[in-house]
C-alpha cells in the first residue's frame, strides 16, 4: 500500500474496535408508541378496521337489533357499493401519487351509454354494456396519456375531464333519464347487479358481490403481481422507479384506464341500484369515493395503503350514515363526522410517515 | 486493445446546445479494477457516466462492452447489456420491502399457471434470493427482508442498492457519489462494499468528489477535465494534491496519459 | 363541505364562461340565471323563456350554477347582468338568503327582479315572484292520501324524503303543506321536523335525485318497517324510492306521492310508481316573466301578485289515475300532455 494510501485511513482510525460488521441491520428495540407506528406503516388499513370494528359494535349498542342485523348490515353494504367500487379505482389512482377526480363523471356517463346504446339504437343490451365499457376505458385512456406522456399534473387533467365528461353526459343525454319500467321491460340486463342473493335477513346484491370481488382481485393484482409492486413504486418515486426499471409511462396510462374501466362497472352497477338511468346521478361520486381513500389510510402523497383500506373508508362513512340515521340525527352530523374523519386520516397517514425522517 | 478491457469508449461527443459537455473523451475500465472517475463540478464526468449508462445518447464516438460495440437507448437497456448504475438517490422505493426493490423491474412469477395467468409473483424466492445476496455482501443479519427501505439507514441503503447493482449477472457497476450523504463510519462500510464488489471480480467504475475515498480504494484514477480525459493516474505514483491540481488544470497533466 | 369544494373548483371556469359583451341600447335584455342547466325542469324552463323572448323581441341570456346550491356562480351571474344593462332578471335561486344583496344591487340599478319557482328569503326581495304554490302542491298530495287511504288514514306510517339539510324553502313548503293536507298539525310551517304526531316515522334528505332516495327510503325502513305513506320531494326521489321499497317487496302496499309533473314522473304514476304528483309548469313560470319584464321595459309596469298571495300562482294540478273526491285532479294522459323534461 502506497504512502497516500495510509495517510488516507489515518483519519478514520478513530473507527477501529467500532462494530466491524458491514451495514449491520439491526432492528432496534422500539418504545410502544413506535411499536404502534411500525404496525400501522406496515399495515395502514389497521387503523380504519379498528374504527369500523368500533363504530359497528357502537351502534349496535345504541340500536340494538335495528342497526346490528344482517338486513341491517348488509344494506350499509347495497349503500356503499357504487362508492366502494369506484374507491377502488381511486385507490389505484391516489397510490401512483394522483388523483382523479373524474371518476363519478365517468361512471354516469358510462351507464347513460349503456343505457341510451340500447334505448336510442335499438342495441342489444350485451352491446351497449360493452359500449359503456369502451366509453370508460377511452376516457381513463386520455387521462392516462395526458398524466404519463403530456406530463400534466393529474389534478388538473381530472378537474379538466371531470368537466368535459359530465358536459358529454348532459348533451348527449338531452338530460333525459330512462325509467326503470322501462329497463325493467326491455334490458333487464342492464339491471343486472340489483339482483340479490337472499339468506335470512342478508341480503346481497350482485353489486355488493362486484364490489368485493373486485375489491379482492384488486388486493391480489396489487401485493401478488409484478404490475402491483409497479403501481406502489411509481406512486412512492418516480424517477427511482424508471431508473430500477419500471415502465413508469406505461404503468401510469394502466391505471388511468383501468380506472376508467372500473368506473364504467360503477356505472353499470348504479344502474341495478336505481333502476333508471340518470343523467343527474353521481355528482359526488369523486369527492365520496376520495374520502373513503382517505379514510382506508390511503396516502395522497402516493406509494401507500391498500384496497382493503379504502373499502373499510366507505363502510365507515356508510356505517355513519346509516347509524347516525337510525338515531334521528341531523344528517348534517354525518358530514361532520366525516369530516373530522377525513382529518384524523390525513394526520394519522403524516405521523406514520415520520418514521421515515 | 479493447480485449483487455470490460468498457471502453472511444471520441465521445455531447453537445447541449453550445455547451460542449463532452469533447472526444476516451474512457477504459479493465477487468476487476476499481476506476476512480474524478473531475470539477461541470467538468463533464456524470455526461460521460451518462452516456456509458444509456442515460442519454452521445453525438459522436463509440463504446465498447467486451469489445462489441454498443449503443444504449436507455439506461433499461445498458443494464440488460450488464452495466448497472447505483445512482445518487438510489432509485429506491422507500415505501417497499427490501426484496421488492431489489427485484424492481424484474420480479420472478411462480412456476406453472399460478405464475403465467395469475401472474403471481414468487415473493418466498425474490426474498431468499435477496437475503442470499446480501449476506454475500456481508450485509448480514438481516431479520426482515419485509423491512421498508425508509426503516434502512443510509448505509443500509446504499448496500441494498449496491446489491441490486451486483446481483444480477453484472459485468460492470458504476457507483455515482455513494458516500457523498454518508457519515464516517457508514462511509466505511460502503468502502468495504465496493473493495467487497472487487474480490468478487466485478469491475468498478466510482465516481467521487471524496479524495480520500477515492486513494484508498481505487486502482486507477480517470481525472476528467473540460469534456474530457486529462490525466489517467495510479495512486500510488501522485498525491491527492497532485490530482486535486491536474483536476483543476493547475497542474500539466502527466505525459503518459494511458497508464 | 362538498358543495364548497366543488364550487371553487368550478368558479374560475364559469367565471371565464360568464363573462360577455354589452347589448346596444335599444334592444331589451333579460337574464334567466337557473339553479342548474342540467335539470330537466329548468331546462324547460329556459325553453318557455327563448320562445317568449323570441316572440317579444327581447334579447336572452342565460346563466345556470353548476349544480345545486352553487350559490358563488348566481352571484357571479347577476354581476354580469347588471354589467350587461339588462332590463330585468328571472332568477331561480339556489340560496335564497344570501342572494338577496346581489338582488339588491340589481334593483338599485333599476332591474326588474322576478323570482321564478324559488322564492327568496324574504319574498319581497325580488319585484315579483312567479311560482309554483308549493304549499298548495304539498297539499294536494297530502290530500289525496288522505283519502285514498280512508280509514287507515289514522294509522298511516309517513316517510318524508326531503331535499337537502338546509331546509330550503321549496322542501319545507311542500313537505309541510303535505301534512296540512293530511291532517297534521305541522307546528311551525316554516321548519320541517317540529311535528308530534306519532304517524310521522322520520325525515330524510335525497339530494332529489335516485340514489339519493333509494338511500333515503332504506334509512327510514330501517326505523319502522312499517311504512306505507312515503312524500318525495320530486320524482326522481321517488322513484329512488320506489327501488328501495321493491328491493324489501313492499312496492304494491306503499303509497309514494311527489310533486313535479316531470314526462318520466308522470308516466311512472301512469305505471303505479308514484300513487299522484302535483305538475308545475316551468315553461308557464319562465314565458309569464319574459312578458313582464318586456312589459317593464316598455313603460315601468310592475307584475301585480295573485290576488289573496305574496306571489304570482302559475298554477298546479294533481296528476293521478285515481282520482278521489273532493280533490280536483287531471289523468296522467292529460298529464303528460302538459308534462316538462
Amino acid at each position: 500500500m502506497s504512502q497516500s494510501d495510509k495517510s488516507a485511513q489515518t483519519f478514520e482510525s478513530g473507527l477501529e474496535g467500532s462494530q466491524s460488521e458491514v451495514a449491520k441491520f439491526d432492528e432496534p428495540a422500539r418504545s410502544p408508541l413506535k411499536s404502534l407506528q411500525h404496525a400501522l406503516h406496515v399495515n395502514p388499513a389497521l387503523i380504519p378496521l379498528i374504527i369500523l370494528v368500533l363504530s359497528v359494535a357502537g351502534f349496535g349498542i345504541i340500536l340494538g337489533g335495528r342497526f346490528f342485523s344482517p338486513f341491517s348490515l348488509t344494506l350499509i353494504l347495497q349503500q356503499v357499493s357504487i362508492v366502494g367500487i369506484v374507491a377502488v379505482a381511486q385507490t389505484l389512482v391516489i397510490l401512483t401519487k394522483g388523483i382523479d377526480l373524474s371518476v363519478g363523471a365517468i361512471m354516469v356517463l358510462s351507464s347513460v351509454v349503456m343505457g341510451q346504446f340500447t334505448f336510442r339504437y335499438g342495441l342489444p343490451p350485451e352491446i351497449a354494456i360493452l359500449c359503456g365499457f369502451a366509453v370508460g376505458a377511452l376516457c381513463g385512456l386520455v387521462n392516462g396519456v395526458l398524466v404519463a406522456i403530456v406530463r400534466l399534473p393529474p389534478f388538473i387533467v381530472t378537474l379538466g375531464m371531470w368537466q368535459i365528461v359530465l358536459a358529454s353526459n348532459f348533451l348527449y343525454s338531452r338530460n333525459e333519464t330512462i325509467r326503470a319500467q322501462d329497463i325493467e321491460s326491455n334490458a333487464p340486463l342492464l339491471q343486472f347487479f340489483g339482483e340479490s342473493i337472499r339468506a335470512g335477513g342478508a341480503v346481497l346484491t350482485y353489486g355488493v358481490i362486484a364490489m368485493i370481488v373486485l375489491a379482492a382481485l384488486f388486493s391480489y393484482i396489487l401485493n401478488n403481481t409484478a404490475w402491483g409492486r409497479h403501481v406502489y413504486a411509481v406512486g412512492d418515486d418516480a424517477d427511482a422507479a424508471q431508473l430500477a426499471g419500471v415502465r413508469v409511462k406505461r404503468t401510469l396510462i394502466s391505471v388511468y384506464v383501468l380506472s376508467g374501466l372500473i368506473c364504467a362497472l360503477a356505472g353499470w352497477v348504479l344502474i341495478g341500484r336505481i333502476g333508471s338511468v340518470s343523467p343527474t346521478a353521481g355528482q359526488f361520486t369523486n369527492i365520496e369515493s376520495i374520502t373513503a381513500v382517505v379514510i382506508g389510510g390511503i396516502s395522497l402523497f402516493g406509494g401507500r395503503g391498500s384496497i382493503v383500506g379504502a373499502l373499510f373508508g366507505a363502510l365507515i362513512v356508510g356505517v355513519f350514515g346509516l347509524g347516525l340515521r337510525l338515531m334521528g340525527t341531523d344528517p348534517q352530523w354525518t358530514f361532520l363526522l366525516i369530516g373530522v374523519l377525513i382529518i384524523g386520516a390525513v394526520a394519522l397517514d403524516q405521523w406514520i410517515r415520520r418514521i421515515s425522517a | 486493445m479493447s480485449e483487455n478491457y470490460v468498457l471502453t469508449a472511444k471520441g465521445l461527443v455531447k453537445r447541449f446546445g453550445r455547451v460542449v459537455a463532452l469533447d472526444h473523451a476516451d474512457f477504459e475500465l479493465k477487468p476487476g479494477e476499481i476506476l476512480a472517475v474524478i473531475g470539477d463540478n461541470g467538468a463533464g464526468k456524470s455526461t460521460l457516466i451518462k452516456a456509458i449508462s444509456g442515460a442519454i445518447a452521445p453525438d459522436d464516438g463509440e463504446i465498447h462492452l467486451d469489445g462489441q460495440r454498443v449503443q444504449f437507448s436507455s439506461p433499461m437497456a445498458a443494464r440488460q447489456a450488464g452495466i448497472e448504475t447505483v445512482y445518487q438517490n438510489l432509485a429506491l422505493s422507500p415505501a417497499l420491502s427490501i426484496a421488492d426493490n431489489m427485484f424492481m423491474g424484474r420480479e420472478i412469477r411462480v412456476a406453472g399457471p399460478l405464475g403465467s395467468v395469475f401472474k403471481m409473483l414468487d415473493k418466498r424466492k425474490m426474498e431468499s434470493f435477496a437475503r442470499q445476496k446480501l449476506s454475500e455482501l456481508g450485509l448480514m443479519t438481516i431479520q426482515n427482508i419485509r423491512q421498508p427501505i425508509e426503516t434502512l439507514s443510509g448505509g443500509q441503503r446504499q448496500g441494498v442498492a449496491v446489491a441490486r447493482a451486483a446481483a444480477f449477472g453484472s459485468r460492470v457497476v458504476i457507483l455515482d457519489e455513494p458516500t457523498a450523504a454518508l457519515g464516517v463510519k457508514e462511509s466505511r462500510k460502503v468502502l468495504d462494499l465496493i473493495l467487497g464488489l472487487r474480490e468478487r471480480g466485478l469491475p468498478v467504475v466510482l465516481i467521487s468528489h471524496n479524495m480520500p475515498h477515492v486513494f484508498e480504494v481505487a486502482d486507477r484514477i480517470h481525472i476528467h477535465r473540460l469534456g474530457r480525459r486529462a490525466a489517467l493516474i495510479k495512486p500510488q505514483d501522485y498525491s491527492m494534491s497532485d490530482a486535486v491540481a491536474i483536476m483543476t488544470g493547475a497542474m500539466a497533466p502527466p505525459e503518459e496519459m494511458a497508464a | 363541505m362538498k358543495k364548497t369544494l366543488l364550487a371553487s373548483a368550478c368558479g374560475a371556469l364559469l367565471a371565464g364562461l360568464l363573462a360577455s359583451p354589452a347589448v346596444s341600447q335599444d334592444t331589451v335584455l333579460a337574464c334567466l340565471i337557473t339553479k342548474t342547466d342540467t335539470n330537466p325542469f329548468f331546462v324547460k324552463m329556459k325553453e318557455g323563456a327563448e320562445a317568449k323572448a323570441a316572440e317579444l323581441g327581447v334579447q336572452l341570456r342565460s346563466y345556470a350554477g353548476r349544480i345545486d346550491g352553487d350559490h358563488e356562480s348566481q352571484v357571479q351571474a347577476i354581476e354580469s347582468c347588471i354589467a350587461d344593462g339588462a332590463s330585468g332578471i328571472l332568477l331561480t335561486a339556489s340560496d335564497t338568503s344570501s342572494i338577496v344583496s346581489s338582488v339588491r344591487q340589481a334593483r338599485e340599478a333599476g332591474i326588474l327582479v322576478i323570482a321564478l319557482d324559488t322564492p327568496l328569503d324574504p319574498i319581497d326581495a325580488a319585484d315579483a315572484t312567479f311560482a309554483t304554490d308549493n304549499f298548495l302542491a304539498g297539499e294536494l298530495i297530502g290530500q289525496w292520501a288522505r283519502a285514498t287511504l280512508g280509514e287507515e288514514g289514522e294509522n298511516a306510517r309517513i316517510a318524508f324524503l326531503n331535499l337537502t339539510p338546509a331546509q330550503p324553502t321549496v322542501d319545507v313548503l311542500r313537505n309541510q303543506g303535505f301534512m296540512s293536507g293530511f291532517g297534521i298539525d305541522v307546528g311551525n310551517p316554516d321548519v320541517i321536523g317540529d311535528e308530534t304526531d306519532p304517524r310521522i316515522v322520520g325525515h330524510d334528505i335525497t339530494n332529489g335525485n335516485e340514489e339519493g332516495g333509494r338511500t333515503a327510503m332504506e334509512n327510514l325502513l330501517q326505523r319502522d318497517p312499517t311504512i306505507n305513506v312515503v312524500h318525495t320531494i320530486n320524482e326522481p326521489a321517488a322513484a329512488g324510492a320506489y327501488e328501495a321499497l321493491r328491493a324489501v317487496g313492499r312496492e304494491n302496499d306503499v303509497l309514494i306521492v311527489s310533486v313535479d309533473g316531470g314526462c318520466p314522473g308522470v308516466l311512472n304514476v301512469r305505471d303505479g310508481v308514484i300513487g299522484a304528483t302535483s305538475q308545475q309548469y316551468p315553461l308557464q313560470m319562465a314565458a309569464l316573466g319574459i312578458e313582464a319584464i318586456a312589459q317593464y321595459a316598455a313603460d315601468g309596469t310592475l307584475p301585480e301578485p295573485t290576488p289573496g298571495k305574496d306571489f304570482f300562482d302559475t298554477g298546479v294540478q294533481l296528476v293521478t289515475d285515481a282520482p278521489v273526491g273532493g280533490v280536483p285532479s287531471i289523468d296522467t294522459e292529460e298529464g303528460l300532455d302538459l308534462c316538462w323534461g
